[in-house]
């Protein structure tokens, strides 16, 4: 073993162990915005571990489009579904939540003696390494065209349903008459609050 | 480094997530638990590309793809997940039964 494959394996390693304490931690802890924090720290390892995959505009992708935007996304979306509120207990949740882990621990035995079992066909050809970004062009431009412009189209659409899903209905006739409204208010039509399916709610636990 | 350690790595993650998935009661939780697993997949397709496919680089390629369809998918999803609250006033997933029976 000489210096670089130490330096792999310990880099690799820390970054290992980074990637999974901080997944736990956005699945196990109780306060959200800790949760978003720590889902950001996840993002970057895994960006650390494609740069040990000799993947550097990858993992520059990574760092702008998950840290960059869907996590400062989900902070945006916390920050407005602030709501200090106590989840009503579920009777026997914590059969839920045990079966799902011994399911999720199978799982997880399952998919590493997989791994494990199965005669991998490394190839011996040396890695693209630098040239990455270009054979990425060249594969966008030639054969995976269609799906490339696709995946714009399909981020025009995104984005507008996201706005019309997301937007809040204005009465028009409203704006023009009430001038002298308050200031810092916006004139909003009343939503409906109590929708299909509200008298299905679960009951709060009798003590 | 062994492609094994990279496979077993993308497994414990693709686990976390769906056990977050089930688990948790926040719905942005959720969402995160599901940006989990697609990030575990992210790394099993960079695995497989730089292991078996060093010279064509597809599974780059592959996760670009992902990486855009994840962005839009948590735009929707959070713009969903918003609307949601502003209809019912929670964002508690066992309430949300609009669409159960």
């Amino acid at each position: 073993m000489n210096l670089a494959e130490g330096v792999q394996i310990v880099s690799f390693g820390v970054l290992a162990l980074m990637m999974i304490g901080a997944a736990l931690g956005v699945v196990l802890l109780p306060n959200i915005v800790y949760s978003a924090f720590l889902l950001g720290g996840t993002f970057i390892s895994v960006a650390g571990l494609y740069l040990l995959l000799n993947a550097d505009f990858v993992a520059t992708a990574q760092v702008l489009i998950y840290v960059g935007a869907v996590n400062v996304l989900i902070l945006f979306a916390i920050m407005l579904v602030n709501k200090q509120e106590d989840f009503a207990p579920i009777p026997r949740a914590w059969i839920r939540k045990s079966a799902t882990a011994i399911v999720c621990i199978g799982l997880f035995a399952l998919l590493s003696t997989m791994v494990l079992v199965t005669p991998w066909s490394i190839s011996t050809a040396v890695p693209a390494g630098d040239e990455a970004i270009v054979r990425i062009g060249q594969h966008f431009f030639t054969d995976f065209l269609l799906p490339f412009e696709l995946a714009s189209v399909l981020l025009l659409m995104a984005l507008i349903g996201a706005v019309i899903l997301a937007r809040r209905e204005y009465l028009p006739d409203e704006l023009a008459t009430s001038a002298q409204a308050p200031v810092l208010t916006l004139p909003e039509r009343p939503r409906e609050l109590v929708s299909a399916g509200s008298r299905d709610r679960i009951p709060p636990p009798k003590s | 480094m062994q492609l094994q350690y990279f496979l077993i790595l993308a497994a414990a993650l693709f686990c976390i997530g769906i056990f977050g998935l089930i688990t948790s009661r926040n719905a942005v939780r959720v969402l995160m638990s599901v940006e989990l697993m697609l990030n575990a997949v992210n790394l099993n397709l960079m695995a497989f590309s730089n292991y078996m496919d060093g010279q064509s680089i597809k599974g780059q390629v592959f996760t670009v793809f992902v990486i855009s369809i994840a962005a839009a998918e948590a735009a929707v999803g959070l713009a969903i997940v918003l609307a949601i609250y502003r209809n019912r006033d929670t964002v508690d997933m066992e309430q949300f039964n609009l669409l159960k029976w």
